[in-house]
């Protein structure tokens, strides 16, 4: 049970307890992308605002496991304030790290970082990347 | 019956360390079960009802052996039983066909908010396209349907009642035939959905007296790919084919064609030959067995496994009076996906989620739950390793800080 006691102490548990930048403004200006796993119920909403090239805002709300909800929080702190190019650098290598997939270690993921440890649980993979890939749909749709 | 020897059965089950609690999803497969679909297609593996030479010969009367073995099992005629690809398809069928061609705008439909999204989603279908108006059978306190209910529900308007035998997340019996004497009183027929039934309890079509009743053969030790709809002949007669194409027909012309009686005017296509087979198979390993031994069986271990789930802190039972194996259940506090995650670790496998009954776990107010189900190979020391498991899980989660 080592290796599952060192995915929940480091930030997940801080970030489910304590999301980050949690409830939608629902304005003009941003963009809404929904999500939903039915076969476990994680559903998932991230909002994004991107002003000048720059990913303003990140915002989600929504429900599910510790692993789905903490990952919105750590996604949106860690996305916020980023240039689109590298926000979506920095998810492109997330989304690697989770499938055990070459990457460039090159692009610091920050604290998403923690969730390393979530390739030994393949059947949690998607609760991982939900809200990351909302976020990706959401800047794309915006474009 | 010893579940220890039962085991030796499972190839899966080689795995010693594996405790698998999922038999509600899809059960293990014994070894005479596989061997005899391997049988099929290294020495017989050929189509059915159309050749005319021997090895033709060979697979159309195993595959219509395994007919007549599923018919006796609920105690039904062999043209009562068609071959379907799953309970879902065989209640799918009763609905498109039998349904769509009865039902309109001044009819009711009876179903309950225990049934599998399969017995009641079709029927949703029929009632958007028909007007007939669904009706939800109250469930009482504790979520079990009940004939006091039921006939709160219950009008002259009412022409199709879609019940489950065994609800999939709370393992209650509906008083069924009470429901189907009452039912047939008002005139109405009755869709018995039975996926959770057949393999754990001896059903007998004609003492319920149902007009339809729908199972699949993977719950059962049987294949995937396979399901059975009973249905009583006088209705399948009257009731259009849904899938038109090879085998099921009489005579074709340019303007129109003529279908075979039913069965097999509902089978058209090459069957799932292998898999009807292979449940003629499990059906075969059941009676073996007895139906009455399993139930009694998973009983025991439920209820034994209840006592000491109850001993444990912080847990939740949704259904501590189950009649059957099923076990539905939370730890406070934790999303049943966290949860599952632990189990998994200690090589338990069970479910978490809705169990494609989401209307029930609406009724429940709550996200999901975590469901374990026991059969004919689980142990006590099965149901030990889990409530270890489980208070184990349950200490982690407070120690992380949930």
């Amino acid at each position: 049970m080592d290796k599952l006691e060192r995915l929940y102490r480091q930030v997940i548990m801080e970030h489910y307890k304590n999301p980050r930048n949690k409830g939608l403004k629902n304005k003009d200006g941003y963009h809404k992308v929904h999500i939903k796993n039915p076969s476990c119920g994680d559903d998932i909403t991230v909002e994004t605002k991107v002003e000048d090239g720059i990913v303003k805002e990140v915002n989600h709300e929504g429900s599910g496991c510790s692993i789905c909800c903490s990952s919105a929080s750590v996604m949106s702190e860690t996305l916020k304030n980023k240039p689109v190019e590298k926000a979506l650098q920095i998810k492109d290598e997330y989304l690697k790290m989770l499938m055990d997939k070459d990457r460039d270690e090159t692009v610091e993921l920050e604290d998403a970082i923690a969730y390393v440890g979530v390739k030994k649980f393949p059947a949690r993979i998607k609760c991982a990347s939900i809200a990351w890939k909302a976020f990706e749909r959401a800047i794309k749709e915006s474009e | 019956m010893d579940a220890h020897v039962i085991k030796k059965d499972f190839p899966i089950l080689k795995d010693k360390t594996l405790v698998y609690l999922d038999t509600s999803a899809s059960s293990l497969k014994p070894n005479n079960v596989i061997d005899k679909i391997n049988e099929y297609y290294k020495e017989y593996g050929v189509n059915v009802h159309r050749g005319v030479y021997n090895l033709s010969y060979v697979a159309t009367s195993k595959y219509e052996k395994a007919r007549e073995k599923i018919a006796s099992f609920i105690n039904a005629e062999f043209e009562e039983i068609v071959f379907t690809r799953g309970a879902s398809s065989a209640l799918n069928l009763v609905a498109s066909s039998y349904g769509l061609t009865n039902l309109s705008a001044d009819d009711e439909i009876i179903v309950s908010e225990l049934e599998h999204h399969s017995s009641v989603l079709p029927w949703q279908n029929v009632s958007k396209i028909t007007g007939a108006k669904l009706v939800y059978v109250p469930l009482n306190k504790a979520g079990r349907i009940t004939v006091e209910n039921f006939k709160k529900v219950l009008t002259i308007h009412t022409k199709v009642v879609a019940l489950t035998y065994i609800s999939n997340v709370m393992g209650y019996i509906t008083p069924i035939k009470e429901i189907i004497k009452l039912a047939h009183e008002k005139g109405a027929i009755v869709c018995v959905d039975a996926a959770q039934a057949a393999p754990h309890k001896t059903i007998d079509v004609k003492e319920i007296d149902c007009d339809f009743l729908a199972f699949s053969g993977h719950k059962m030790c049987g294949p995937t790919g396979i399901g059975v709809l009973y249905g009583k002949p006088d209705l399948l007669a009257q009731m259009p084919p849904i899938e038109f194409g090879g085998d099921m027909i009489d005579t074709v012309e340019k303007e129109h064609a003529t279908w075979k009686d039913s069965p097999y005017k509902f089978e058209t296509g090459t069957p799932p030959i292998a898999e009807a087979i292979g449940l003629g198979a499990a059906v075969d390993y059941l009676d073996n067995i007895g139906l009455k031994t399993i139930t009694d069986h998973e009983k025991k271990l439920s209820a034994y496994t209840i006592d000491k789930m109850k001993e444990i802190e912080d847990i939740e039972i949704y259904n501590p009076n189950t009649d059957t194996g099923i076990i539905t259940f939370n730890i406070k506090g934790v999303h049943p996906h966290d949860a599952i995650t632990y189990f998994d670790g200690d090589n338990i496998s069970m479910r978490a989620g809705h169990h494609c009954a989401q209307l029930l776990i609406k009724w429940l107010k709550v996200p999901a739950t975590l469901r374990i189900s026991f059969y004919l190979y689980n142990t006590v020391e099965d149901a030990d390793k889990f409530i270890k498991s489980l208070k184990n899980a349950r200490d982690f989660f407070k120690e992380v800080g949930f």
